[in-house]
């Protein structure tokens, strides 16, 4: 096999791509972590110098929507690269190998390589029916996940399913669905991608942080990463101006919502949902759903399929609320408002986990690992 | 006799596993079973039917738009809402754009590893494999140095030693058939496609905000609003963005997927004779033309029953039942009225791990809908046999010209092989056709109609007390139906039998073979430890199997029931 050193570098200068493309794609990497664009040259001396650690992907109760998204990773020209970075020795939808020729190859990963493994987790895990809803080669999802995860150096929940749950475990969870983190108690390591599904630039961007820094990046109290998932959708939304100026869309397809107005009276959960969508949109940048006319559906929140819905009901509306409010006050109005709605789901408590980071000092549920995800250079 | 499984079969959405006995050479028995259960129609029930779209879509990410579609219109069916023809428009295009890029993923991504051998490309010349290229097409990248290139990429990714997803695959097997520079072209191919389903399906965000997971559905119509002079609308710029993705669509469609499907057609022409399965066909149709309330449909519905091109019969909804004598769900000891109606899951297979299924009793999650009491095959195949059937002008030249290429009749349809040429030139019918959509939508803006939602229907204050309703789609996989039933503004119950259903179902309560199940039937295996053959004719139907499993009714006869008042 010999030395990988530099092997990407050679790969850049096969197809092309020059050192000055490949510093421009990581200031963009830079730029999505609010790193100095310096640290464009380190990512890059970092890329170039890797070798391609192992990556499993496990497919549970999911819908494959996750593996569709990281299809569409569109990092301009290099995406390939990055794709290459990586081998990808396990994964049901694009694999050659069937039967137990895959299952061989999964074995062959944890038996040979313990702790040198990434995990990517997509669908959640049913404990119901004694392992019988979801089966991949005879063993249940649940045997799979506890032995491959594991063993991994980390594991990435990617989606909401794989996260917390997601669709299987909403009301009234008939298979008794979970996520990851409470299906294997105490993984090593464990970053949550939530999202239905993930966002490919956020999982790419994920996967080249850990390669060029041999460590994860710092996460939120639901254990994702800061980057991704440190502001709300309102926060950044390009509607802002219209929820402040109190222009709302009152009915589909009126001069409003033709006009761009706020989507807060049609439903929208961007208040109160963590995720960096109107920063990077979708599909490379090309629209966002609330750029397309319709309301944030939270769907990066634990248990959104209960707490969100009624999707088109509107957040609870707050005392000042309007044009005349300035911005800080209506979203901390705003905040509280929802919070206290919400309180007897439970979803205040989750909003103040999500938003307190691991400076605080209060480890994030679940982290065992000697590495710790989350901690500072 | 050997017994096959072959779990997990990969390349392919959701969880399915095939067991079959092999002796002399051939597929003697074979059983399917889908093995993953999540129960999404029961966390349906008491929630919001204008929500639903947002659940039901997530039966499945690849086909990431049909469950969104059959959901709005059934609901839209049981209140009587009437999405404006902008939505009807918009919807066109999303499940056009959505059949176009899952058939060139199918075929590249999916399904081409069964027939191309990539460790073979290693060895292919690439001055042939360009004149080869440029035999068959005109497709620009076909030079010799970009095979050369293409192939110094391959010989480098394995002399790495890591081969990733495609490792311990079947390559050398003797069912391989190409010569090593249609191999090389295939592995070119099979990257330019990666980009290009990437590239494409920007339309997607264009009409939806993003993919997977569209979102821009709405009961009564779209969320998108159309405007030409405003910007945070869909206007000229998106026509122009649209049309500029559909036509690099048409460029690869007819430039490289049909003609790579003819060309490795051509080393595989006895797999026409192989995979028939049980010869009965049904489509429901798709996109509707007008705004009437039958419309007239460019794809039309109709049954073919014994492969009898000669005769489409119409559609009746109400000749759908399910069996669940071999499914993991309690057996209906009498109808159920949908309004009681509740099937309950309940797991009776082996604890896992387990090495194989109880065939003999019940062996699946999906459950086994039949037509008139006989399985039907749904998909691209029955789609483009009842448009040939039903006079539709252009599937018959498209079809006819691939058959003459290939230098075979009509009965080649009939096969795996059949499967793979129908899902291209349904492909090369809808490049040619969407346009016509897009010019729909600048017309309509021109017009001065920007209404994309019936809003007298938005509030649950304006629908009956209590309504059934049903929508139909034509995915990209087959025919596809939602019912729901709507009691006091909320979902009472809901239902899906889903093209993966129709396709992948166990045997029923008369024990008729499902079609996988029939289609594996004689189909050669020479070395059952490497069952590609049985790959190839399961792929053919392009399984999905998270969108088939469903927690229906038994013995539904208020299947058809549709609303109509």
């Amino acid at each position: 096999m010999g030395s990988r050193e530099g092997w990407l570098a050679e790969e850049l200068r096969r197809r092309g791509i020059s050192r000055r493309e490949l510093l421009y794609f990581c200031a963009g990497v830079a730029g999505a972590f609010g790193l100095p664009a310096s640290a464009a040259a380190q990512i890059a001396n970092a890329l170039t110098r890797a070798k391609k650690p192992i990556l499993v992907w496990l497919e549970f109760q999911d819908c494959a929507g996750n593996t569709e998204s990281f299809l569409r990773s569109s990092a301009p020209s290099v995406a390939e690269v990055v794709l290459d970075l990586l081998s990808v020795d396990y994964h049901e939808t694009i694999m050659a190998a069937a039967g137990f020729q895959a299952e061989d190859a999964l074995k062959g990963v944890v038996k040979n390589s313990p702790g040198q493994f990434i995990a990517i987790v997509e669908g959640s895990i049913p404990t119901g029916a004694d392992g019988g809803y979801c089966t991949i080669g005879g063993r249940s999802a649940l045997d799979i996940a506890r032995d491959v995860c594991g063993k991994a150096a980390a594991t990435i929940a990617v989606g909401t399913c794989a996260t917390y749950g997601g669709l299987p475990a909403a009301a009234p969870n008939p298979t008794g669905a979970l996520g990851v983190a409470d299906a294997v108690p105490g993984v090593k390591n464990l970053i949550n991608l939530s999202a239905c599904p993930a966002n490919a630039a956020n999982l790419t961007s994920l996967l080249v942080y850990y390669l060029t820094y041999k460590r994860w990046p710092p996460l939120d109290g639901f254990r994702r990463p800061l980057f991704a998932y440190g502001k709300t959708i309102h926060d950044n939304c390009e509607r802002r101006a219209h929820f402040d100026a109190g222009q709302y869309v009152e009915v589909w397809g009126d001069d409003a919502h033709r006009s761009g107005a706020c989507l807060y009276k049609m439903g929208c959960k961007g208040p109160v949902t963590y995720q960096n969508c109107p920063t990077i949109g979708w599909n490379d940048g090309t629209n966002w759903p609330i750029g397309c006319g319709h309301p944030c559906i939270g769907c990066a929140e634990p248990d959104f399929w209960d707490k969100m819905t009624p999707f088109y009901k509107h957040l609870p509306a707050t005392p000042g609320f309007g044009a005349a409010s300035s911005v800080d006050t209506v979203g901390a109005w705003l905040t509280v408002g929802t919070a206290a709605a919400f309180a007897g789901h439970g979803v205040l408590k989750r909003i103040q986990h999500a938003r307190r980071k691991p400076e605080d000092g209060s480890a994030p549920p679940g982290d065992t690992g000697a590495t710790r995800p989350g901690g500072q250079p | 006799m050997s017994h096959v499984v072959v779990d997990p079969v990969t390349r392919i959405e959701g969880h399915l596993r095939i067991e079959a006995e092999v002796d002399g050479g051939q597929v003697q028995e074979a059983w399917s079973s889908s093995t993953m259960f999540r129960g999404i129609e029961i966390i349906l029930k008491g929630r919001d039917p204008r929500d639903a779209w947002a659940f039901t879509q997530r039966i499945c990410g690849v086909c990431t738009t049909v469950h969104a579609i059959a959901s709005v219109r059934s609901v839209e069916n049981a209140i009587g809402a009437k999405p404006p023809p902008n939505a009807r428009v918009l919807r066109n295009l999303i499940m056009a754009s959505q059949c176009i890029q899952d058939h060139v993923i199918h075929f590249y991504h999916l399904h081409a590893l069964d027939w191309v051998d990539v460790v073979s490309a290693l060895k292919a010349d690439p001055e042939k494999t360009s004149a080869l290229a440029q035999s068959i097409s005109d497709w620009p990248l076909s030079s010799t140095r970009y095979f050369a290139g293409v192939k110094t990429r391959l010989k480098d990714f394995v002399d790495r030693g890591q081969l990733g997803p495609f490792a311990n695959a079947y390559w050398g097997h003797p069912a391989y058939k190409l010569p090593p520079e249609a191999n090389l072209m295939a592995v070119a191919h099979y990257l330019e496609a990666l980009d290009w389903q990437r590239e494409f399906i920007k339309i997607h965000a264009v009409l939806g905000g993003k993919n997977p997971h569209l979102q821009s559905f709405l009961v009564g119509g779209m969320a998108t609003p159309v405007d030409p002079d405003r910007q945070a609308s869909l206007n000229m710029g998106s026509v122009a963005r649209m049309k500029e993705l559909t036509a690099r669509a048409r460029e690869f469609v007819s430039k490289v997927y049909l003609p790579d499907v003819l060309a490795v057609a051509s080393f595989y022409k006895d797999w026409a004779g192989v995979g028939g399965g049980v010869g009965n066909y049904m489509v429901y149709g798709e996109y509707p033309e007008t705004d009437d309330d039958k419309p007239p449909l460019f794809l039309p519905s109709g049954v073919i029953r014994n492969k009898n091109l000669g005769k489409v019969e119409p559609l009746d909804p109400a000749k759908i039942t399910e069996s669940v004598k071999h499914s993991w769900y309690e057996d209906g000891a009498k109808p159920l009225h949908p309004r009681e109606g509740e099937t309950r899951p309940r797991y009776t297979g082996p604890k896992p791990p387990y090495e194989r299924l109880e065939t003999a009793a019940k062996y699946s999650w999906l459950k086994s809908p039949r037509y008139d009491g006989e399985p039907m095959e749904v998909g691209p195949l029955s789609r483009m046999l009842v448009a040939y059937g039903s006079g539709h002008k252009r599937v018959q030249e498209l079809v006819g010209t691939v058959l003459k290429s290939l230098g075979v009749g009509p009965e080649a349809l009939f096969s795996t092989l059949g499967r793979i040429a129908a899902r291209c030139v349904e492909t090369v019918l809808l490049t040619e056709k969407i346009d016509t959509w897009v010019d729909a939508l600048a017309a309509n803006m021109e017009k001065g109609d920007l209404r994309i939602h019936d809003t007298g229907k938005w509030d649950p204050s304006s629908w009956p007390k209590e309504a059934y309703g049903a929508g139909f789609h034509e995915a990209p996989r087959g025919a596809l139906g939602h019912w729901v039933h709507i009691k006091d503004g909320v979902i009472a119950n809901y239902q899906c039998i889903v093209p993966s259903t129709w396709n992948a179902g166990p045997r029923d309560g008369s024990e008729k073979r499902g079609p996988y199940e029939a289609a594996l039937l004689k189909t050669p295996v020479a070395d059952p430890k490497q069952p590609l053959e049985i790959l190839r004719t399961v792929h053919s139907f392009d399984p999905c199997m998270a969108c088939g499993v469903h927690v229906v009714d038994v013995e539904r006869r208020e299947l058809a029931r549709v609303r109509t008042g």
